[in-house]
């Protein structure tokens, strides 16, 4: 008696299950495509990683209050290069720049170069327009710009933080010396795009 | 490196500040249906617009920094406001053109960013300019959907975010949290140039 009357219970439950109700929803598109697209899309370019990666650790090197103050200019720095590219109004020699950024960037961690606030914070938000113009605005069509920006500026403010947290080993010597060395690479690699730029 | 800004300026600052906010905008926000009634769809309408959920965070950031008295301010003014321009928004027709919420962005995540010093009389004003603003918008929105009920939705979710996130940025101590919070402002901002950039390409 009590297991035909669970089986009742169990074969209408299935049914409601089953049942197929109207859909009130309405489909949403673009949206979560555009913030992943937008936290995808400095990490898919070696030339932004290393250089976002350089400013972390330069700001690392110099200590307070650089550690901060250059990973606050950049992303607003670059949101004004994003938004020049977004009005049309063009900036010659884009990739020259970004592979300048690598070089130079490169350069003052390889040298532990400590130059006045102001002066760093000028170099880094000279390039950060450039890092704007290029890669700010390909946001792919039918997708959420708001989304795709703020995507956009958390990863490369990630990257700002992978470079500060790289820099944390400057407190030991052997550590100070690997991020010269990768000062060094960064380097390299901006002679490199310069090349590649140029050609 | 705290930015001190004199009773003048900060009344300037503020002025220039609510004016920008009080700048009509268009909204480009659609409903969100949970099935789970008004209250509910007013909940998701807020959770799922970052054009309105972001200045709201940068709001509560910014008066967690400015202290706990700051954070019980906006903790009531934001909810009220946000109500009282909604149920303006749903009796009045037609949607203003400038994108707001932009400029929302670009002030809020500037004070965040900048850690400024303002007398919590400041936040309050900054609530309600806040709140009257956005929940105007909200307003004209859920005229077709919800209508006053998702405003209460949205209230009750304002007062438990700008709760909890004022609470955490004051119990915050050490000095380098504070920074974190301030770059986040700085992401803000920059967001915010952003979106004003794609409302100007259209």
């Amino acid at each position: 008696m009590r297991t035909r009357r669970a089986r009742t219970v169990v074969w209408g439950i299935a049914t409601i299950l089953v049942w197929a109700p109207s859909a009130l929803a309405h489909v949403e598109s673009g949206q979560a495509a555009g913030f992943l697209t937008g936290l995808s899309h400095p990490w898919s370019g070696l030339d932004h990683v290393l250089a976002m990666i350089a400013v972390g650790i330069w700001g690392a090197q110099l200590g307070n209050p650089a550690l901060w103050l250059l990973p606050v200019t950049f992303p607003m720095v670059m949101a004004l290069g994003a938004l020049m590219g977004l009005i049309g109004t063009p900036i010659p020699g884009v990739e020259v720049g970004i592979a300048l950024s690598a070089l130079l960037l490169g350069t003052m961690v390889l040298g532990e170069v400590r130059p006045k606030m102001v002066f760093a914070a000028l170099l880094v938000g000279f390039f950060a327009i450039f890092h704007g113009h290029a890669h700010g605005t390909e946001l792919p069509p039918g997708q959420s710009g708001l989304l795709y920006s703020m995507g956009f500026v958390i990863a490369t403010g990630c990257l700002h933080g992978l470079g500060i947290t790289i820099g944390l080993i400057h407190r030991w010597p052997a550590g100070r010396l690997a991020l010269r060395c990768a000062g060094a690479f960064i380097a390299i690699m901006g002679v490199n795009f310069l090349w590649g730029a140029l050609r | 490196m705290r930015i001190h800004c004199s009773r003048t300026a900060c009344r300037a600052g503020l002025t220039v500040s609510f004016a920008f906010l009080c700048w009509p905008s268009q909204a480009a926000a659609h409903l969100v249906t949970t099935g789970l009634g008004p209250v509910y769809d007013g909940i998701g309408h807020l959770l799922m617009t970052p054009d309105d959920l972001v200045p709201v965070l940068a709001l509560a950031l910014f008066a967690g920094l400015r202290g706990a008295t700051s954070g019980r301010r906006a903790l009531f003014f934001l909810p009220l406001a946000w109500l009282t321009g909604g149920l303006a928004g749903l009796m009045l027709q037609g949607l203003p053109a400038f994108p707001v919420p932009a400029l929302s962005f670009l002030v809020m995540g500037a004070l965040v960013a900048a850690d400024l010093r303002m007398e919590a009389r400041g936040i309050t004003v900054l609530a309600v300019g806040l709140g009257l603003v956005h929940g105007f918008l909200n307003g004209a929105v859920l005229q077709q959907g919800p209508g006053a009920l998702g405003l209460i939705g949205i209230m009750a979710t304002l007062f438990v975010i700008v709760a909890l996130v004022s609470a955490f940025v004051v119990s915050l101590r050490r000095p380098w949290t504070r920074i974190v919070v301030r770059v986040a402002g700085s992401w803000i901002v920059a967001s915010g140039i952003l979106m004003l950039g794609w409302a100007f390409r259209g």
